[in-house]
């Protein structure tokens, strides 16, 4: 049931864009197509699954056995920097097709505050799915990751299809761009802000 | 280029967040009242002076290949300084902006600056950079936080002006996109008009 919650909870309710604010640099700069807004969305959920779950357990069996907590902002950072690099090599040898699909929205992950936001969340911010509040365990930790890319992966896909009719229409000369792109992005939020209370 | 001119242009010309539109994510997430902007902006601020003077001292000396990695790591130790130093002189600040301050690491602008300028720069004028941009940065967080506040609350740096409770979706994540977007258009308003 709490498996449950977490997924609602970060799809809709806390959305990780429209209500978290994490995420927003890729949110304004690739989402002119749905195509192109996909393939963020698999790129961003590959990615935040699997540094959650390094990031979590680098956390709990490496710098707090070690003491070194203070080492936490670096340390996260430099794993997340690492395992693109590495998951772009992967890539590369086992699936050239994905590679393809995927390949340029890749190096734009590390600096992502979306998977360096929920990697640091998950191990400082105390939930309350379900009664008391507690920190998440692994299988949690990772679900909330997973959750949070779709949630990023809603927002971004509907704002791409927004998006796409907004280049049809007349805009006035000094909102082109990204300031028609933000109004957007503001009604839109107050549409996900219905699903508040929910959880 | 002189050193005024450094200065200036990081706030008007190549203001990170009304004409780069850099660093999105602390802009819209901390500004729900003028003084948390305005110290998200700070921090920003001495995080981009002391990156670009250390990264512009040892450019030189790392490798090509490595260098997005190494100035990540010098960031990343920096903002880490700051977290510590606000954590203990000022933790209800540090409280409020949470997430946001260790997220200054991934800050397009930071990293950004360091590529753009510092690493091709003297360490006097990479410092010069690094305080115009943070103070455009930090004008612009103010600014937001100010309007923000001002429709969401009635209030100005925490002196409550207008009676009542204020118009809640300017607080809340709507009111942010929507504020941010019409600044913008203010800002290019304004400054097409005088060039």
């Amino acid at each position: 049931m709490e498996y449950v919650l977490i997924i609602i909870s970060a799809v809709f309710v806390n959305n990780i864009l429209l209500s978290q604010f994490l995420g927003v640099c890729p949110f304004l700069g690739v989402s002119n197509k749905v195509s192109t807004a996909v393939g963020m969305t698999g790129a961003v959920t590959f990615v935040m699954a699997l540094a959650t779950l390094i990031t979590y357990l680098l956390q709990y069996y490496v710098l707090v056995p070690l003491h070194l907590e203070f080492l936490q902002t670096v340390s996260f950072i430099l794993v997340i920097a690492a395992l693109v690099q590495m998951v772009e090599i992967v890539l590369k040898k086992i699936s050239p097709s994905l590679y393809q699909a995927l390949g340029i929205f890749l190096p734009l992950i590390t600096t992502n505050c979306a998977v360096l936001g929920v990697a640091i969340l998950v191990v400082t911010k105390e939930f309350t799915f379900g009664g008391a509040a507690h920190y998440l365990n692994l299988g949690q930790s990772v679900t909330y990751a997973v959750a949070s890319a779709i949630g990023f992966g809603v927002a971004m896909i509907i704002f791409a299809g927004l998006r796409e009719q907004l280049d049809l229409n007349d805009v006035p000369k000094s909102f082109k761009g990204v300031p028609i792109a933000l109004v957007t992005a503001g009604i839109l939020a107050m549409a996900f802000m219905g699903f508040s209370g929910l959880v | 280029m002189s050193k005024l001119n450094i200065i200036t242009r990081g706030i008007i010309k190549d203001n990170p967040t009304f004409v780069l539109l850099l660093g999105m994510c602390p802009t819209l997430g901390t500004t729900t009242s003028a003084i948390n902007g305005m110290s998200m902006g700070l921090a920003t601020m001495c995080v981009l002076i002391l990156s670009n003077i250390v990264i512009s001292a040892v450019a030189k000396f790392i490798p090509d290949k490595v260098r997005i990695p190494s100035y990540i790591v010098i960031i990343a130790t920096f903002v880490t300084v700051v977290q510590f130093v606000m954590q203990a002189y000022l933790p209800s600040l540090y409280e409020t902006l949470g997430l946001f301050i260790p997220l200054i690491v991934v800050n397009c602008i930071v990293l950004g600056r360091a590529e753009a300028f510092a690493n091709k720069n003297g360490v006097i004028d990479s410092a010069l950079d690094g305080v115009g941009i943070g103070l455009g940065f930090t004008i612009a967080l103010t600014l937001l936080g100010f309007v923000r506040e001002l429709l969401g609350s009635g209030s100005i740096f925490g002196i409550k002006l207008i009676e009542g409770d204020g118009m809640l979706a300017f607080v809340l994540a709507p009111g942010a996109f929507i504020a941010l977007a019409y600044l913008i258009v203010l800002f290019r308003k304004i400054t097409t008009k005088k060039s």
